[in-house]
């Protein structure tokens, strides 16, 4: 179970967070919606561990672990994984180089031998086929040239390879076109398990059409606003984030 | 990644200042006094027992150093050699004839086990059955103590001895090319060479011949206070093909070494040389004292018609880097490349790159330069790529990419381009970049450690060098990498 009480944080100074609460139990699927500037991304940021993001007060626990006593590799380890809004480009370096360095890097954390060349082609071979990640784009160097669709399978992936109990998917649906994000929901779905929470982190609603989550909260001016089931996204849908601060417009 | 894996382990056996190469071998040497004058000049050929030409040429090398002024246009700073404090002579006492391995010093035996020599020098040192083919040329100190597979490569008719052997057993071929690449009088550091010069390697390859092995040469500096000046020459007749290595790790001191080597490469008619170094001298501790001096010339000669030069080098270690592998294009559509990795860390300073002096016709070139900065090093790249007016339809392609890790770093680029001839087509490309703060959270994200991140980075970074050098060092050259760059984060 997660539980985010009082969080304060800043960035450059600026406080973010403002005493954000949230509980977040094992094995469900809760959405963050928001309006731009609430809040979102630095609560996914935080909750990895990023440098410059300085929580200031309130704490953060994962299954009675103190997350924020963690560096991010730890919390890798312990089994926090943020999906990112833009995944980083790493020229040079071959994408499945890179998921084995990570797989690798894991799995001795958690006091798991590495997996051998053929056990770990084979892994990713079967977990990529779902995602229609094939050979080829394996092969490119980390990111790069990617098309949108094609980062946010690759971030899906990893995920399902480093097999985590925490997902953070952060804006998972931005630059997706409806295809692609069918595919990364089908990706996230095949994932979702009675031992795995995750904390899907949208600013529009089209995206929990496909991955329906147990509980939706609002995020204000760096606190949840508001908390509801699956019916609260559609209803701003309908009335957009005026009354959360933000535009009068939902898109 | 495996290989990550075990540099980061590799890297937490060993402090910052704690050179993992940084042991004394106890071997008596035989060293002429301190200091440099003719005599001294005399002494090194005397005792070489060299013939009249050549200690002619040292005399002339060395009258005309006297005239010279060392050069400081170089963006690398350091304080005065006093060149009258330094032994220009010393050699390992063993070396009065090994005959064979088994005659060969223990001591010396056992320091290349320390070095963990990954080119398998190790097994072909001690004779072990099956070991690859990999010839070897080791220089202990000055001299040239031990050369292996001589009698296959003979069989091909390579000739690959030392030079002094070369002096004795091939006299035309050393007077015929000896200097006639690097010229006795070309800078400070070459000409103090040519007067000094102690050994080094020579190569021979005949007329159509592919040389049938690798051949390496481990260079090691070793007795307190001795310069290091190595002449290598090697030759590759008509149609010939030799790839050739190099690489070096020195023991740790306080004093500042001195190496000024000479290497010089002449490609016949449509011969290829491939010429590949791993550079790992002591760098000096964490607060930059100590370290090796490395003023090199390197210098081949695309003399014939359709020839090709190829130079590829990992830069990794020494105080200071001075250091130009150039080619010179002047037979009709010859060709030449360079290829480098240059890294500094910890107060490092680097100041290299190449010359391509394009003088036939179609003659091309390529020049794929990859410099690291992290620590408080400066790194240089300095490039010359020039068109003579007969050069007609010269091309080169240049890239030219600097990562710097950390803010406390220099990275510089000077580009020099001279085309006299209009009919050259000259591309240069040229980035700098930093590990930024994003990919390395990236990496640490995904449960990599900072030391693996970093490591993940930089390799690749420099994976179009990386993939000119032999396959059997790529792994290794990897982890020389990921463990100079120890410490540059966090």
């Amino acid at each position: 179970m997660l539980e985010i009480k009082n969080l304060h944080a800043n960035v450059d100074g600026r406080e973010i967070l403002k005493g954000l609460d949230l509980t977040l139990p094992t094995g469900e699927v809760h959405a963050i919606m928001g309006p731009n500037g609430s809040g979102k991304s630095t609560l996914a940021y935080v909750l990895a561990g990023k440098e410059d993001y300085e929580v200031t007060e309130g704490s953060i626990t994962w299954n009675g672990k103190d997350l924020l006593d963690l560096d991010p590799s730890a919390r890798a380890a312990t089994g926090v994984f943020l999906a990112f809004q833009y995944p980083m480009e790493i020229p040079g370096v071959a994408t499945m180089t890179f998921l084995r360095s990570a797989v690798n890097a894991v799995r001795k954390a958690r006091g798991e031998d590495e997996l051998s060349t053929p056990d770990f082609m084979r892994l990713v071979k079967e977990k990529a086929k779902g995602l229609k990640i094939d050979a080829e784009m394996l092969r490119r160097p980390l990111n790069v040239g990617f098309s949108g669709g094609e980062k946010k399978r690759n971030e899906i992936l990893q995920m399902a390879l480093l097999e985590p109990s925490l997902c953070v998917l952060d804006e998972t649906d931005s630059g997706l076109d409806i295809d692609a994000l069918r595919i990364v929901a089908d990706g996230v779905n095949a994932l979702r398990s009675k031992e795995r929470s995750m904390l899907v982190i949208t600013h529009y609603q089209r995206l929990l059409d496909y991955i329906v989550p147990d509980k939706v909260h609002v995020l204000s001016k760096g606190r949840v606003a508001r908390s509801g089931g699956p019916e609260l996204a559609l209803e701003l849908e309908k009335t957009g984030y005026a009354e959360f601060g933000g535009e009068a417009t939902a898109a | 990644m495996a290989a990550v894996q075990e540099t980061v382990e590799r890297v937490k056996e060993i402090d910052v200042d704690q050179y993992k190469y940084g042991f004394f071998t106890d071997i008596e040497s035989v060293k002429a006094p301190k200091g440099l004058n003719e005599d001294i000049v005399r002494f090194i050929s005397a005792k070489k027992h060299e013939p009249e030409w050549l200690l002619k040429w040292r005399l002339e090398a060395f009258r005309r150093w006297q005239t010279m002024q060392e050069p400081e246009w170089a963006n690398v700073h350091y304080p005065k050699i006093d060149f009258q404090d330094l032994y220009y002579y010393s050699a390992p006492k063993s070396t009065e004839g090994p005959k064979s391995l088994a005659e060969v010093d223990p001591e010396l035996l056992a320091t290349y086990a320390k070095l963990g020599i990954p080119l398998k020098e190790q097994e072909v040192l001690a004779g072990v059955k099956g070991a690859p083919r990999v010839a070897v040329d080791a220089v202990f100190d000055s001299v040239s103590v031990v050369t292996t597979f001589k009698e296959e490569l003979s069989k091909a008719g390579v000739i690959f001895c030392s030079i002094s052997e070369a002096v004795k057993n091939h006299p035309d071929l050393v007077q015929k090319y000896l200097g006639s690449v690097v010229p006795a009088t070309d800078n400070f550091y070459a000409t103090l060479n040519s007067a000094v010069f102690s050994d080094g390697s020579f190569v021979y390859v005949p007329e159509g011949v592919r040389c049938p092995m690798e051949l390496s040469t481990y260079f090691r500096i070793n007795a307190e206070q001795t310069g290091q000046f190595e002449r290598t020459l090697i030759i590759a007749d008509k149609g010939s093909y030799v790839s050739y290595l190099e690489g070096c790790t020195a023991p740790m001191r306080d004093e500042n070494q001195l190496h000024a080597a000479v290497v010089e490469l002449v490609a016949l008619e449509d011969a290829e040389i491939k010429y590949s170094t791993v550079q790992n001298w002591y760098p000096g501790d964490k607060n930059g004292k100590g370290g090796i001096y490395n003023f090199v010339t390197k210098r081949g000669d695309c003399r014939g018609d359709r020839s090709k030069i190829s130079w590829t080098q990992v830069e990794t270690g020494s105080a200071i880097t001075w250091k130009y592998p150039s080619c010179i294009l002047r037979g009709n559509g010859s060709r030449g490349e360079f290829y480098s990795i240059a890294i500094s860390n910890g107060y490092q300073q680097v100041d290299s790159g190449t010359k391509m002096i394009h003088l036939g016709k179609d003659t091309s070139s390529r020049i794929i330069s990859k410099g690291i900065a992290a620590g408080r090093s400066n790194n240089t790249y300095r490039g010359l790529v020039s068109a003579h007016r007969k050069a007609t339809n010269a091309r080169n392609f240049t890239v030219c990419d600097s990562l710097l890790i950390g803010d406390k770093c220099g990275a510089h680029t000077v580009p020099y381009i001279e085309a006299k001839n209009a009919s050259a087509t000259f591309e240069h490309e040229a980035t700098t970049s930093k590990i930024s703060d994003d990919q390395l959270f990236y990496c640490l994200s995904r449960g990599l450690s900072e030391e693996e991140a970093v490591a993940l980075i930089v390799n690749g970074f420099v994976r179009d060098v990386l993939q000119q050098l032999p396959m059997e060092f790529m792994a290794e050259t990897q982890k020389l990498i990921s463990i100079s760059l120890e410490g540059s984060v966090g």
